[in-house]
């Protein structure tokens, strides 16, 4: 594994997805519509707790969505063509690393369409910066865990469905922290409070991406 | 070995009576003046002239009468003076108490106490036996410690003996290594339903339904996620050996997360729960003599371990035999 192994897969996905804007307006048009259909459903307003519990499972399943793809490309010949060029270990890096500012970005801008469509009366009370760390590590924490278990479900050669499978157990626990972390810092209460959780969730990305370091050159030996 | 074990444990877990203890106490609120008390103890031996007496902040009144109806009920007569101290009386019959029997009206600076107390009667074991702590709420089903509890120590000592066989499938992709994983987890799984299906009996005789949101129950839930999708994900290749290597792959990474899950991230959390030991709620430890019960529950959890361990040998070779017919 190297830095400049890392860096050079990085630059392809990048070239990639400019190349197939398609990819990206997808997820975009999916977060969207989820947001204008529970838009629709609510019809209203609703209280700090839904709020964010609606955001946060219209995030679970964007990041699915998303993330499903990540792995998809690959067919068999690319996969031989990548695995003679680099270490497997730079592969699930870089893919890691890309995912996670994808997941980043995405979640952001579903932030600001929620925010549009659902009202911002909620966060009025609400401590912003806590906030948006929460978003930011809650997205970075679902990409995490996603990786690897898309890396799987496309080895197995079943794609969305299989990954929902494997993946919502694994990402329940994370989602259980972050949801409560962002009620918290709608609520406003102090970092003292908060930071618990986000060191918390820190620590459960770093023993992810660990994970996903070591098992991957398993994964992809035939 | 651990059918013995069981057996011993099965039947003394079932069979040993609990200690007495009174259970019901009627009126639940007194006040100044002649009260009449009806008391219904739990396998108790009520008996003409037994020690009885109310309790209130180191306060103490003496029954004028005490009319014992059968070894298990009483009607105790009581001339209660106003000015008591703290809003709640106790009762104690035989050394027994029933701690906050009474909601005490017409407080005041405190009274003087009779001459019945204190020195409390110990409570009376002799001719009983071997008998397992009698406690409000739970009553009998303090048997059921016997069997819940050991489930769950039977599920994660099978995960943990798949995790294992995970990783020595990584080294080099030994089928029978796969083979013994996949039979920890299922039987794992049968354990996990087995100890969902007491902890909501249980549950429900204690707090009143079958499904409470409680971490221990989410973290039950996930768990057995988990390893139904590790079943699926098995299902779903049709490769041998990739089949192996795949599954390994995803059972080291839900065990890791899961143990996270169940141990790290309650803690982070802080979320009160309803189980013993949890959220200032006292845990079986500081029950009186609980010594009685560790006689029986360490054979237990013995017993059920080694059953998991011995069914999943027994699957794990079956596997071995069809797959060596379908050759």
């Amino acid at each position: 594994m190297r830095a400049s192994e890392i860096l050079s897969i990085l630059r392809l996905e990048v070239a990639l997805d400019l190349r197939q804007r398609a990819s990206w307006g997808g997820m975009l048009l999916y977060v969207v519509s989820a947001v204008y259909v529970s838009y629709l459903a609510v019809k209203g307003g609703l209280g700090v707790a839904l709020w964010n519990a609606l955001f946060w499972i219209i995030l679970l399943f964007a990041a699915f969505n998303a993330l499903s793809r990540s792995f998809q490309r690959e067919d068999q010949g690319r996969q031989l063509y990548l695995h003679t060029l680099v270490h497997p270990r730079s592969v699930v890096m870089a893919r890691t690393l890309y995912n996670a500012f994808t997941m980043v970005v995405l979640s952001l801008l579903s932030l600001l369409f929620y925010a549009l469509f659902l009202g911002t009366a909620v966060l009025e009370g609400a401590d912003l910066g806590q906030f948006l760390v929460a978003v930011v590590l809650g997205a970075i924490g679902f990409a995490t865990v996603l990786t690897l278990i898309a890396a799987i479900a496309a080895r197995a050669g079943n794609g969305l469905g299989l990954m929902a499978i494997l993946g919502f157990p694994l990402v329940l626990p994370m989602l259980l922290a972050v949801m409560r972390a962002s009620k918290l810092s709608l609520d406003g209460v102090a970092w003292s409070v908060t930071s618990t959780y986000f060191g918390g969730l820190l620590l459960l990305d770093v023993i992810t991406v660990t994970l996903a370091w070591l098992l991957f050159p398993y994964l992809w030996r035939d | 070995m651990a059918v013995v074990l069981l057996l011993i444990a099965s039947i003394a877990g079932l069979r040993v009576p609990l200690s007495p203890a009174l259970v019901h106490v009627s009126p639940s609120r007194i006040m100044p003046g002649e009260v009449m008390i009806d008391v219904t103890g739990y396998n108790t031996r009520f008996a003409d002239g037994m020690r009885t007496y109310l309790v209130n902040d180191n306060q103490y009144v003496c029954p004028i009468s005490v009319d014992v109806i059968d070894a298990t009920h009483a009607r105790i007569v009581a001339e209660v003076p106003a000015g008591m101290r703290a809003s709640m009386t106790d009762i104690v019959v035989q050394g027994m108490t029933y701690p906050g029997a009474f909601f005490t009206e017409s407080l005041g600076e405190g009274i003087e106490s009779g001459s019945c107390a204190p020195t409390p009667p110990k409570l009376d074991l002799t001719g009983l036996g071997f008998t397992f702590p009698n406690r409000s709420i739970l009553y009998e089903s303090i048997r059921n410690l016997f069997f819940h509890v050991p489930m769950w120590f039977t599920m994660i000592a099978l995960m943990g003996i798949a995790f294992w066989q995970s990783i020595k499938v990584l080294g080099n992709t030994d089928l029978e290594r796969d083979r013994a994983a996949r039979s920890a987890v299922q039987v794992g799984l049968l354990f996990c339903g087995l100890g969902l299906v007491t902890g909501a009996v249980w549950a429900r005789a204690t707090w009143g339904a079958f499904w409470t949101n409680d971490v221990k129950l989410n973290g039950a839930a996930v768990t057995a996620l988990i390893y139904l999708a590790y079943l699926v994900l098995r299902g779903s290749i049709p490769d041998l050996y990739k089949r192996a290597r795949l599954a390994a792959i995803y059972n080291i990474f839900a065990f890791v997360l899961l143990v996270l899950f169940l141990f790290v991230v309650p803690r982070l959390n802080a979320i009160d729960s309803l189980h013993p030991g949890n959220g200032g709620n006292s845990g079986f430890n500081d029950l009186d003599l609980d010594n009685r019960l560790r006689i029986v529950f360490y054979p237990a959890v013995a017993g059920w371990v080694m059953l998991g361990i011995w069914m999943m040998d027994l699957r794990t070779r079956t596997a071995r035999l069809i797959e060596q017919m379908d050759r």
